[in-house]
């Protein structure tokens, strides 16, 4: 396919980008919410997108796993196309089984967790495996019981998600992801429905896998985050992508006003 | 004493019909049901506005009616006019008639799922199928239990309306006994079956209501 090659960036002729997300536009009715936002995610690479409410970060999260369809633009995961334009420029998706292959390799954690809560806690981590991938329970079982013990709830491994806290649920969340073996992690404000007591542990539990290297595209409210754990920060504001620095650039030498003025707002 | 005993064969008989009604209309209507609602929730704009009409049409019109059709007068339609016998009769009308009323509590109860259990499977890899059976589904049970409980107990006693096709349920064979025995007893105890048949089925609705509430 040489027009994947074309779209690769030029300071990594030889790898593909985890995500490569190139003019990507969605309106929602008359609203347009994204116009035409690039981004590029490299192996190991922590990304977090910052912005005001309805800048349009989280829609653009949800474009790259196919849970919003995108209007123009061009997704590629790991070199595979997911959508590209067509001759009229309207994005064509590629068909519904390649879709649910390229997007199972993201893993997604979601602002309000979605567990199962007619499942527990090991069986939400397990559900997937066994479903999608057709393993044995035996075969997932150990697994799932490392990633509970990574996260800190083993013990709540038969527990249902109606007994646990926010910050609870979100790290199993974060394990029914992991259980999957995702090449990714996508967060959408993973944070934001918690109280402030509990965003520490999942917080933790977040940097753990940033210093264990997953590939993440984390959209967040969590400035420290941002700061301490994110490799590079994306700052978004009406639809835009206004600029992407290395985090420690982003925050001592803001560029754009836009991205000063929001700064200075969040002090 | 001895009179009541001596009626309990003949009514234990007409709750044999009535019962074998109730379990055929269940296991068809069910599973008949759930396939309209997933139609009426699909997007296939055509198919779903005809499960709307078949609804409408189950729904406006009495049982009663429905019956006397599919036994008297669908013999005469044009093209699919078949004569049955008066028990597949029943069974087709009461099946027909209580799929329309299920469809539109299994509707209400997948329409009642959050939209965010669908969004966690399909980044799990889920397909719709797969989706349904094992994270919507399980949960909708347990939603439309109550309204469940409801309909199978208006089925007990909607058994009943089948005397019009000359069928011996319980109702007519404690009826027939009064006519013979200038007595009301058999009424009586006629009653006392359908309350013990609704007590079990209500005894069974509330263990299944209390089974699913471990995850609450």
């Amino acid at each position: 396919m040489p027009s994947m090659t074309e779209a690769a960036p030029a300071a990594h002729p030889m790898t593909n980008p985890m995500i490569l997300a190139d003019g990507i536009h969605k309106r929602f009715g008359a609203h347009e919410v994204l116009r035409g936002v690039s981004l590029t995610l490299a192996k190991g690479e922590v990304i977090a997108v910052i912005g005001p409410s309805g800048s349009g970060k989280s829609t653009f999260l949800r474009c790259l796993n196919h849970l919003e369809t995108i209007d123009a633009g061009r997704i590629d995961i790991e070199g595979d196309t997911l959508a590209a334009n067509d001759a009229h420029g309207r994005a064509r998706y590629v068909a519904d089984a390649e879709v649910r292959r390229i997007c199972v390799r993201m893993g997604m954690v979601f602002q309000h967790f979605n567990l199962f809560p007619h499942l527990t806690v090991l069986q939400n981590v397990i559900e997937a495996p066994i479903t999608v991938k057709g393993m044995k329970r035996d075969a997932i079982l150990p697994k799932a019981e490392e990633l509970l013990k990574k996260v800190g709830l083993l013990d709540k491994r038969d527990a249902y998600p109606s007994r646990l806290s926010g910050g609870q649920k979100q790290r199993v969340a974060i394990a029914r992801a992991l259980a999957m073996e995702p090449d990714i992690m996508l967060f959408d404000e993973p944070t934001s429905a918690l109280d402030p007591e509990l965003t520490g542990e999942v917080l933790r539990t977040m940097r753990q896998l940033a210093d264990e290297h997953m590939t993440m595209l984390v959209v967040t409210h969590e400035m420290g985050f941002a700061r301490e754990v994110a490799s590079r920060v994306a700052f978004m504001d009406g639809g835009t992508l206004i600029e992407s620095q290395p985090s420690a650039d982003f925050f001592a030498n803001p560029q754009h006003p836009r991205t000063r003025a929001f700064l200075e707002s969040m002090l | 004493m001895d009179y009541i005993l001596s009626i309990i064969g003949p009514l234990a008989a007409g709750s044999l019909v009535t019962l074998k009604l109730f379990f055929i209309t269940l296991a068809l209507a069910v599973p008949l049901g759930l396939a309209l609602a997933l139609i009426r929730i699909s997007r296939f704009t055509a198919a779903s506005q005809a499960v709307n009409g078949y609804i409408w049409l189950m729904r406006g019109t009495p049982l009663m009616l429905q019956l006397l059709f599919i036994y008297f007068a669908l013999p005469f339609v044009p093209v699919i006019g078949i004569r049955l016998p008066d028990f597949p009769a029943a069974i087709v009308a009461f099946a027909l008639n209580y799929a329309a009323y299920f469809a539109e509590i299994f509707r209400a109860g997948i329409q009642s799922i959050d939209r965010g259990q669908y969004e966690g499977a399909k980044v799990l890899g889920f397909s719709y199928g797969q989706t349904m059976r094992r994270i919507v589904l399980p949960q909708v049970v347990k939603r439309i239990l109550p309204p469940m409980s409801n309909e199978t107990i208006t089925l007990v006693k909607d058994t009943s309306l089948i005397y019009v096709l000359a069928l011996n349920d319980l109702l007519r064979a404690a009826r027939g006994i009064v006519q013979r025995d200038f007595t009301i007893t058999p009424f009586i105890v006629a009653a006392a079956f359908y309350l013990l048949m609704t007590l079990v089925l209500t005894w069974f609705f509330q263990r299944l209501e209390k089974r699913h509430a471990v995850y609450d």
